[in-house]
């Protein structure tokens, strides 16, 4: 098997490397893949969008509806995700670890014991090896409100400088996966519920498809965002400007929320109880 | 001598992203284990983002952000001054979704892991025809 797949890879390896001589020189100017769509959109994408970004521009604007339906692949994958691994039953052994914060003695609760809940002295901790980790902890709450300070610039500022909704998103999941590591996966859920996830991400679907439908209403077609220079008060073209922000928020905000699905789900099997 | 210099330096990125996808591909036809596969894929993506990205360039040329592009009332921009923004739209995209559909792989491997206690190919093969 290991030899077949060798040289199935060889073979088609070398196919495609005897192809590779008729592409373009790397760096062509005259490419084909750059000298039919790609000038209009260098040329054209600032007197339609007023973006400098046209990597943006092109994302939400041009292409609206491709991004459109990316987000909803994403949301998707986490719907899947949740279908696929969350289950509500109890772990297996049912025992729980609480540490004594003051001692730091760690105890073992059995099932039929009493589990100090809301306790301040004890904190539960998780089953495998937990050290204490000042250090850890501290950056991490030091760290984490800059982290999303970060994301947010990057999806407001992704007109002008390279951003927009899906690095934004993904930068504030990473906050909060940061948060779930460096604590622990059950402190992080009190921060922002599954339920608040789940809402959170298809929120963000809404207000992509929601804009596109509001456009509607105004009488031009969908996620033609100049049809809101009525509502926003702005000139068509600055419409477009302002509408491309809307729809990076929506997709930020369900990027965000799936990436924290996601990781809630893998790290704990679907139990949402003891995580990495 | 010099001509097969110039194949070299103008196709050697394209080589670069063939090797790593047959690295990739290797992986996916080869490895038993589930997550190995899903490395291979994985890698086999990188190579088609990294392919795309490097379709877009262009020779000096700078980013697809115009320069002072508020400032200035419609100054004629010349695309030859900027690189291709349409691979980088599609890539940026593309790196979200593979990031996404990972996430279901993995879903999914837990929860063959959940059923047969196994990620070898085989052992799993053989504990459905046993059941």
């Amino acid at each position: 098997m290991r030899i077949v797949g060798l040289i199935l890879v060889v073979i088609l390896g070398s196919v495609l490397f005897y192809g590779s001589l008729a592409f373009p020189p790397w760096g062509d100017p005259a490419s084909p893949a750059s000298s039919h769509l790609s000038p209009y959109y260098i040329e054209k994408a600032m007197e339609d969008t007023s973006v400098p970004n046209l990597v943006t521009a092109v994302l939400a604007d041009y292409r609206g509806y491709d991004t459109m339906f990316e987000t909803i692949v994403i949301f998707a994958a986490g719907i899947a995700c949740i279908v696929l691994l969350r289950t509500f039953k109890e772990t297996e052994s049912g025992s729980r670890l609480y540490r004594h914060i003051p001692t730091g003695i760690t105890l073992k609760i059995d099932k039929k014991g009493r589990f100090p809940e809301d306790s301040v002295v004890f904190e539960r901790i998780d089953s495998h090896w937990v050290p204490h980790d000042l250090i850890v902890k501290t950056t991490c709450r030091l760290i984490v409100p800059f982290i999303q300070i970060f994301a947010l610039y990057v999806i407001a500022h992704g007109h002008h400088s390279p951003g927009g909704g899906f690095q934004g998103g993904v930068i504030l999941g990473a906050a909060m996966i940061i948060y779930a590591i460096a604590f622990n996966l059950r402190s992080a859920i009190r921060r922002m519920s599954e339920r608040s996830a789940v809402m959170l991400s298809s929120l963000g679907v809404f207000i992509y498809a929601g804009t596109g439908a509001l456009c509607m209403l105004f009488g031009l077609n969908y996620l033609d965002y100049s049809a809101l220079a009525g509502l926003l008060g702005v000139d068509p073209v600055t419409a477009r400007s302002h509408g491309i922000l809307i729809v990076e928020i929506g997709v930020g905000i369900a990027v965000m929320a799936v990436i924290v699905t996601l990781y809630y789900n893998l790290a704990s099997a679907g139990r949402h109880d003891e995580g990495l | 001598m010099d001509a097969l210099l110039n194949i070299l330096i103008s196709k050697a990125n394209y080589w670069l992203y063939i090797i790593l996808m047959m690295i990739g591909l290797y992986g996916i036809m080869v490895k038993k284990n589930l997550v190995k596969k899903i490395i291979g894929l994985n890698i086999l993506q990188t190579a088609v983002i990294l392919f795309f990205i490097s379709v877009g360039a262009k020779e000096k040329a700078t980013i697809p952000i115009i320069e002072h592009g508020n400032d200035t009332v419609h100054a004629a921009v010349s695309a030859s001054h900027y690189i291709n923004p349409l691979p980088h739209v599609l890539m940026l995209t593309a790196i979200v979704v593979a990031v996404a559909t990972l996430g279901v792989a993995l879903a999914l491997v837990i929860r063959i892991h959940q059923q047969y206690h196994t990620l070898e190919e085989e052992e799993i093969l053989k504990r459905i025809q046993e059941t």
